[in-house]
Formats: structure tokens, C-alpha cells, sequence
């Protein structure tokens, strides 16, 4: 029975035929091309792309000048000075990251214990030469408080699971 | 001296130009847009979207692709034989369109009603593996000549089994014209008695139109681009306006052979009052979506199985259809009056 069947599928052409029903049926599926610029992906709240560093809802930078997401960088990408300030506190008066350094692992991130230093949903930032791309602390404050909505909705999304 | 414009002869001589204009300006145009056709489906099979870019839908793609190339630099090898260089290209596009001169479109819409139409068209389709083996032998380069041999050595193999398919339609129908071929299949379209043949010869004219999954002469994985690595520009474009020129007409020779050319599907007053171009081009363009839909469906077949299937499948099964159908024929006295 099944010699007879097995040449009667081969008869008619049924491994053919039935490939070509499955492409003829995946022409009809909706393609999963985004045009890009117009539609974007979504994206995950810890998606690690552009550094920032935040501030506090006071106007008072976060970054306490710990030194630990420089300690961290296994590419060695950020840079730190610090001296105290008037009312004694300690704050950073240099807070470089080279971005052509960065491998975007998000390990400053994670060593940070204020919050501070984090990586934003923002993966558009080319540059035409590579000055641009040496950030320092007035740049990355900058993009803490452009992107502040998103990256404390998404460091309150990501909380639960830290 | 006005006599001499004025003549019969140079009147028909203009008329015939006009027809020949207007067959390949609008041909050539659809050549553009089966390019843009052929994206648009083997995107959608593969969940993409294709060009839509460049005007509504990307529908100008094709233009923008054909500026492209008038506007790039034709580059010669050094080592390559010039002459033949440029002559096969021009051989190979010329003709795939002056197969087109005898494929009646519609009732008389034909440019040339010759009595023997099946056979310049065999002619016209074997003469384009010297365009093939021209290009890949004034190349010079590896890849071109090995594509070239390839293609000719397919060509060959399949034109057989195709010649045996038509023979098997021409004993049924009794004439060589491609006309009495459509007006013999007035009752019943010939894709239905004879539908092994039918699915033999769509097999066959992939092969010879040198289309996925037997396109070996072109096979980038292996070969670069075939016989015409070399070619740019142009001249590039004048083989690939022939390819698909040469796979439209094959899709034209596949609706006039089995299914009914201009006629419809029943012969009813509704469907006999659209025009039998529109049946023809409708006819056609399935064929032709049959082409692209076998393209995005298939992978490449192996040089020996291309061999294998044309040689030790094809050819011994249409000449078997062969012998029957005469038989059938000669046994139940339906063979046609002016055999």
C-alpha cells in the first residue's frame, strides 16, 4: 500500500506541489519587513544603547563620583576625575566615555548604585567623525535629560526583575 | 520623387513598422515591469515587501534600475575578442524579440501569419544558444565560458523534449500555424487531454529559458554570474531584456499550445465580448506568475540531475505521449483532415 501510494505521490508531482502550496500560501502572509526611519521595532527596557547620565527630579546630578562604572569597563571606555565641591560633597568634574571604545554591555549600568550612569533606547546616534563620538560629562548629562521620561519609566519596568 | 512615398509597397512597408512598434515598445515596457513583478513576488513569498521605494508602490523601480544602467560605463576585458563581445548581446536580445512576430496575440493580431509559425519559433528559441555560447566564448574568462557550455549543452537537452511536445500538440491539430493551432482548441483547450505534456513542456521551457531551478548557467554560488560575468551596463541589460523577453514568449508559446490563446475559457457571449488580447495577456501573465512562483519556491538543481531529468525523464516519457497520442488518434479516426 504504501509502495502504491508513495509512487502515485511521485506521479503527480506531490513533493513539488505541495512545496509550491506553501510558498503560495506565505504570499499572502503579512510581511514582517518595517520600513525603517518610518516604523521602528520595539524595544526591550533594557535595551543598552546611548549612555546618560541622569539627575535627580531637585536638578542635583546623581553620579556621586564612585568610580565603580570605571573600575567595571572591560573596554576601559570611561574616564573619571573628581574634587569636592563647596558644600563638601563629591561630584565628578570629568565624566568622559569614549564611545568608539564602548562595547555597550551594560556593565557601568549595572554597577552604579545611584541610578546615574545608564544606557538609554536611543541607537541613532552616528557621527561623521570620531571627536564627536568622545563624549563627556556635559554631552551625557544632556541625553539624561532628554531621554529622562523613558529611562526612568524603563529603570521602573525593569525593577521587579532586579 | 513623390512617387516614391506614395507607392503600395512603401505604405505596407511603414504599416508593417508601425505594427513592429507597437508589438515591442509596449513588450519591452512589460519586460521592465515582469522584473519589478518578479521582486515584488519572491519578496512576498519570502515575508518582505520588495521595492517601494521609488514611486507608488516602487513601480518605478524598473525605470530606476534600467537609468541606472544606460548610465554606467560598457567595459571590455582586455583579453576578450571585441566584436563578438558586443555582437552577442545584441544576437541574444534581437532574438528573443523577433520570436515575437509570428505569436498571434489576439484574432489577426499577428505581424506575420506564416504557415510554419511553430517552427520559426523553434528556430528563433534554439538560434538564442548562440548568443549564450558567443558571450561566454568572447569573454575569455572561466566562469563566462563554463556557463556558456553549461547553457548550451541544457538548451540543446531540453529543446528536444520540447520539439516532442509539440509534435504531440501538431498531431492533434494538423497545422503548423500558430493561428489553426488556437482555433483548434475552440471546443476543449489542449492542457486537459494532453496535461502531462503540458507540465512537460512548462519543465522544459524553464530549462530553456535557462529560469530557477535550472538557471546552472548563472548560478552565482558557483559560476559568479555566468556567461555574462564579464558584461556591464548595456549590454548586461540587453541579455536580461532577452531572458525575460525569451520567458514571456515561452509563457506566450505555453497559452497558445494549451490553453486556448485568445479564446475563452467557455464559449459564452460574456467571456467572447472581452477582447481575446485580454485573454491572451491574462493567460500569459499566469504562466508567467508560474515562472516566479517556481523561482521563489525551488532550490537549484545539480548540473547531472538537470542532465538526468532532460535525457531519462523527459525525453522517453513525450516520446512515449508521443506514440500514444498518434495511436489514440489513428485508432478512434479523429486524426485532423489536412494531416
Amino acid at each position: 500500500m504504501g509502495k502504491i501510494y508513495r509512487s502515485f505521490w511521485f506521479i503527480i508531482l506531490g513533493e513539488l506541489c505541495s512545496g509550491m502550496f506553501l510558498t503560495l500560501k506565505y504570499m499572502f502572509k503579512k510581511p514582517v519587513t518595517i520600513n525603517y526611519q518610518f516604523e521602528k521595532g520595539k524595544l526591550s527596557p533594557r535595551f543598552r544603547g546611548e549612555h546618560a547620565l541622569r539627575r535627580y527630579p531637585n536638578g542635583e546630578e546623581r553620579c556621586i563620583a564612585c568610580k565603580l562604572c570605571e573600575a567595571v569597563c572591560p573596554a576601559l571606555a570611561i574616564t573619571i576625575e573628581s574634587e569636592p565641591r563647596e558644600d563638601n560633597s563629591r561630584r565628578t568634574t570629568r565624566y568622559d566615555i569614549d564611545m568608539t571604545k564602548c562595547i555597550y554591555c551594560g556593565l557601568c549600568e549595572e554597577a552604579c548604585p545611584v541610578d546615574a550612569i545608564v544606557q538609554g533606547p536611543n541607537y541613532e546616534f552616528a557621527k561623521e567623525s570620531r571627536e564627536e563620538l568622545f563624549y563627556d560629562k556635559e554631552k551625557l548629562l544632556e541625553n539624561g535629560d532628554r531621554w529622562e521620561s523613558v529611562l526612568s519609566k524603563n529603570i521602573q519596568k525593569d525593577k521587579q526583575f532586579r | 520623387m513623390l512617387d516614391i512615398f506614395l507607392n503600395d509597397n512603401f505604405i505596407s512597408f511603414i504599416l508593417i513598422l508601425l505594427k513592429i512598434i507597437a508589438l515591442v515598445v509596449p513588450l519591452l515596457v512589460i519586460v521592465a515591469f515582469l522584473t519589478y513583478a518578479e521582486r515584488k513576488v519572491i519578496a512576498s513569498v519570502q515575508l518582505r515587501k520588495g521595492p517601494n521605494v521609488v514611486g507608488p508602490f516602487g513601480l518605478l523601480q524598473p525605470l530606476a534600475d534600467g537609468l541606472k544602467l544606460f548610465s554606467k560605463e560598457t567595459i571590455f576585458p582586455t583579453v576578450s575578442n571585441k566584436i563578438v563581445f558586443l555582437l552577442a548581446p545584441m544576437i541574444a536580445f534581437s532574438l528573443s524579440i523577433a520570436a515575437w512576430a509570428v505569436i498571434p496575440l489576439a484574432d489577426g493580431w499577428v505581424i506575420s501569419n506564416i504557415n510554419v509559425g511553430i517552427l520559426y519559433l523553434f528556430a528563433i528559441s534554439s538560434l538564442s544558444v548562440y548568443g549564450i555560447i558567443m558571450a561566454g566564448w568572447a569573454s575569455n574568462s572561466k566562469y563566462a565560458f563554463m556557463g556558456a557550455l553549461r547553457s548550451a549543452a541544457q538548451m540543446v537537452s531540453y529543446e528536444v523534449s520540447i520539439g516532442l511536445v509539440i509534435v504531440t500538440v501538431l498531431v492533434c491539430v494538423g497545422s503548423l500555424n500558430l493561428s489553426d493551432i488556437v482555433y483548434a482548441q475552440k471546443s476543449v483547450w489542449y492542457v486537459f487531454p494532453l496535461f502531462p505534456m503540458f507540465v512537460v513542456f512548462f519543465i522544459s521551457a524553464l530549462a530553456e529559458t535557462n529560469r530557477a531551478p535550472f538557471d546552472l548557467p548563472e548560478d552565482e554560488s558557483s559560476l559568479v554570474g555566468g556567461y555574462f560575468t564579464e558584461y556591464s551596463s548595456m549590454l548586461f541589460a540587453m541579455f536580461f531584456l532577452g531572458e525575460y523577453a525569451a520567458m514571456i514568449m515561452m509563457s506566450g508559446m505555453a497559452t497558445i499550445l494549451f490553453l486556448g490563446g485568445w479564446l475563452p475559457p467557455f464559449n459564452i457571449t460574456i467571456l467572447n465580448d472581452i477582447p481575446g488580447f485580454i485573454w491572451f495577456a491574462g493567460k500569459t501573465s499566469l504562466m508567467l506568475f508560474t515562472f516566479l512562483w517556481v523561482r521563489a519556491t525551488f532550490p537549484r538543481f545539480r548540473y547531472d540531475q538537470l542532465m538526468r531529468i532532460g535525457w531519462k525523464v523527459f525525453l522517453p516519457f513525450s516520446l512515449l505521449w508521443v506514440v500514444l497520442t498518434s495511436g489514440f488518434l489513428i485508432i478512434f479516426d479523429l486524426l485532423p483532415a489536412s494531416i
